[in-house]
């Protein structure tokens, strides 16, 4: 059966691919920082659905580590998933550089550097998926969390451009454009119920645009038109408003 | 997220803050930065044992951490719930050692309310199966324990309602089976005397049950269907069967979709029980093999039942009483037929011997019933409780919304030793509920632990 790599395997959101695609079937590799940590996940994944599940220390802003990690993976992974991200606090952001440089590093520095060395191996190969966990913060920037978004946006531009060059290798990129996700980082939010996903709910969507080969998915679906209207605001209205 | 929360009664609701964990190293830190909390399961306690102001969840602690198919060892996160455990197990030859009536519960709350099958008798309660755990104390710290392991700790956490701290991970052995099936036997008895007749003749039985219609006075009083079971070997299944032995039982669910009036249920539960009993298939036994799914968990087909019982929710009365007490049982059941309490079916159980520090079974009878809440309702149940201490009894505090603390007193003898070994694990009394602070286990001094209550009824 294929491998599925997933980067970043900590989150909520994680937790509910890899089981999703262990539940299809797929062998899995857990990729995070203290990566000991998710060992209860891997031995709930093997012994739940009978697959080979491991673990591997990864760590995104550790950019220079990144070319041993992935050429240590055995077998190369058939399929690469990039969940990680790191919210952050925009206020603090704005006068704390470490907290915005953190915020820029894990969101998109980190992502381009490992999904550069994973596109390079699977055009090597002539095959391979890659998708991409991004946000629709990455859409417009909002007073609210514009260095969360901004990095989102360079990594959105960056799959956008990855899919555009690896088609010609017959490499398929797909980006994933979630709106609110309950997760332990939204815990205490107080997120509107009809346009938040669950992690499980994202989680299928990632499997079955995988399956599809589609290039663009949001969870949930409305919230492609929801950020239409939101891009067609004039900026000199948009500036004015509390978002 | 601050929200109301209830157990599987709906009576009481009350405002928490409930927090779910993943990752082992969260839930301490929360533990310890935490003035009060409870631990919380899937919410399957009837009453007020997993409700406080905090709560720390467990259901996304669900995983499995190792699971022998040839010895039947199985190890997990305490927030697994049955149905997943069963899903991995049968298939591989091995089930639960004790089971409920519901697969809809964790392994965490199986310990913390000890629960006990229909199979007491034989195999005793799910704890006589755990080797090892490990509890999150109040401090943050982790012990581990289990039958000759920090014992003390061990013994008040089996049915200790989570007092001590969180149970994080269990290690436990499971039951070998041959197939998934179930051998059954259905006896209709004519009254009380009668199926208290059939339960001592079949008591060789693994597993078994009986479904008492409440309301038929007279000559009838108590005429139930008395439901036994084994595991089915290979040889009692019929030639399709056979081809996959140990099949899971496929998912058909239905849901209650919102709350109905409370003698909808009623009404449907006498049905089926009138159809049963006055089926024109059934005749004075019935002999046949069926999936594990409808033997165990017939209710689990009805997602949200609970809803059949109203937005007002609904006790559920259940006690023991010693082998020869039977007069009481006959009494009480009596109390209850006469105050027309509305519920008509009870399920009534034996229990073998036990010596547990805080468990609720020992040898003698079980009663379980469902009643609407209402006015006026508390006070027969006093009444009841009068009955059942008389007689030497108890009543179980996983089903408990309402009982006084003398009552509890008086039914737990071994209640001192327990609460000075939750006193030595907890000794700021960090962990509460609703009911323990309701029975005096956990004292309300300054800070009630809950804020909101709907205590109207
Ligand atoms: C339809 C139905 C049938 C039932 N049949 C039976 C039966 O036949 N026999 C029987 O014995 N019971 C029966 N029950 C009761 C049920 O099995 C128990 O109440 C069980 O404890 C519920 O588990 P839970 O996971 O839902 O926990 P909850 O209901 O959330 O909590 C129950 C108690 O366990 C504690 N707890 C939960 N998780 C932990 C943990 N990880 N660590 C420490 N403490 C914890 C809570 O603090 C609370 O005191 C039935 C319930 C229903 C709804």
């Amino acid at each position: 059966m294929p491998t599925v790599l997933i980067l970043g395997a900590s989150s909520d959101m994680a937790v509910a691919i890899a089981k999703k695609f262990a539940s299809e079937g797929f062998d899995i590799q857990l990729a995070a920082r203290n990566s000991s940590r998710l060992q209860p996940l891997q031995s709930d994944l093997s012994i739940r659905y009978n697959i080979t599940a491991t673990l591997h220390e990864f760590d995104a802003e550790k950019e220079e580590s990144h070319e041993v990690f992935f050429s240590s993976l055995q077998p190369g992974p058939d399929i690469t998933i990039c969940v990680f991200g790191y919210l952050g606090e925009q206020k603090k952001a704005e006068s704390d550089w470490k907290e915005c440089s953190r915020i820029i590093q894990v969101n998109y520095t980190g992502a381009v550097s490992i999904l550069n060395i994973v596109a390079n191996s699977y055009v090597d190969a002539g095959k391979g998926i890659i998708a991409g966990i991004s946000s629709v913060a990455g859409e417009r920037g909002r007073q609210s969390n514009y260095v969360y978004g901004s990095a989102k946006a360079g990594f959105t531009a960056y799959l956008s451009g990855l899919r555009n060059r690896l088609f010609h290798h017959k490499v398929h990129v797909l980006s994933v454009q979630p709106g609110f996700v309950y997760t332990r980082m939204t815990e205490g939010m107080p997120l509107p119920k009809p346009l938040t996903a669950k992690p499980e709910e994202v989680a299928t969507v990632v499997y079955k645009a995988i399956l599809k080969k589609k290039n663009v998915v949001y969870v949930k679906w409305f919230w492609r038109w929801i950020m239409l209207i939101i891009k067609s605001i004039p900026e000199f209205m948009f500036k004015k408003l509390k978002l | 997220m601050k929200k109301d929360i209830a157990n599987w009664g709906n009576y009481p609701v009350m405002e928490s803050d409930e927090q779910n964990f993943i990752m082992l190293d969260d839930m301490a830190r929360y533990v310890r930065n935490t003035e009060t909390f409870i631990p919380r399961g899937n919410g399957r306690c009837y009453g007020d044992a997993s409700l406080a102001g905090n709560t720390v969840c467990t259901v996304k602690f669900d995983k499995i951490l190792s699971f022998d198919a040839a010895t039947g060892v199985f190890e997990c996160q305490s927030g697994i719930t049955l149905d997943q455990v069963l899903e991995v197990v049968v298939p591989k030859g091995w089930f639960l050692p004790v089971t409920p009536g519901t697969k809809f519960i964790t392994i965490g709350g199986a310990i913390a309310s000890d629960v006990h099958g229909k199979n007491h008798h034989i195999d005793g309660c799910f704890s006589h199966h755990v080797e090892e755990m490990d509890i999150l104390l109040a401090d943050g710290n982790i012990i581990t324990c289990g039958p000759g392991l920090h014992t003390d700790l061990f013994e008040a956490t089996c049915g200790g309602m989570g007092l001590t701290g969180v149970i994080t991970r269990v290690r436990f052995r499971l039951k070998k089976i041959e197939t998934s099936y179930i051998r059954q036997k259905q006896v209709k008895a004519a009254n009380l005397e009668e199926v208290i007749r059939l339960f001592e003749k079949y008591k060789d039985y693994t597993y078994s049950v009986a479904w008492i219609d409440c309301l038929k006075k007279g000559k009838g009083f108590g005429r139930s269907i008395l439901i036994l079971g084994e595991h089915a070997n290979l040889s009692d299944l019929d030639a399709k069967q056979q081809s996959a032995p140990l099949q899971l039982p496929k998912k058909k669910q239905i849901t209650f979709p919102f709350n109905l009036p409370s003698w909808v249920l009623n009404r449907f539960t006498v049905k089926a029980f009138n159809f049963l009993y006055y089926g024109k298939n059934f005749k004075k036994e019935i002999n046949n093999t069926v999936s594990y799914e409808p033997f165990f968990y017939p209710l689990d087909a009805i997602l949200h039942w609970n809803r059949g019982y109203g937005r007002k929710g609904f006790i559920q009365y259940q006690f023991v009483v010693p082998m020869e007490a039977k007069q009481g049982l006959i009494e009480i059941l009596q109390r209850i037929s006469d105050k027309g309490l509305g519920s008509f079916l009870a399920v009534l159980k034996i229990f073998g011997s036990q010596d547990s520090l805080i468990g609720f079974p020992m040898e003698g009878y079980t009663l379980a019933l469902d009643i609407p809440v209402r006015k006026g309702l508390f006070e027969i149940l006093d009444e009841l409780d009068r009955i059942v201490l008389q007689y030497g009894g108890r009543l179980y505090m996983s089903k408990d919304a309402r009982m006084r603390p003398e009552v509890l007193k008086a039914g737990y003898q071994h209640l001192p030793q327990f609460l000075s070994i939750v006193k030595k694990y907890d000794p700021h009394g960090k962990i509460r509920s609703m009911q323990s602070d309701r029975l005096g286990l956990t004292s309300q001094v300054d800070t009630p632990v809950y804020t909101h209550a709907n205590t109207t009824y």
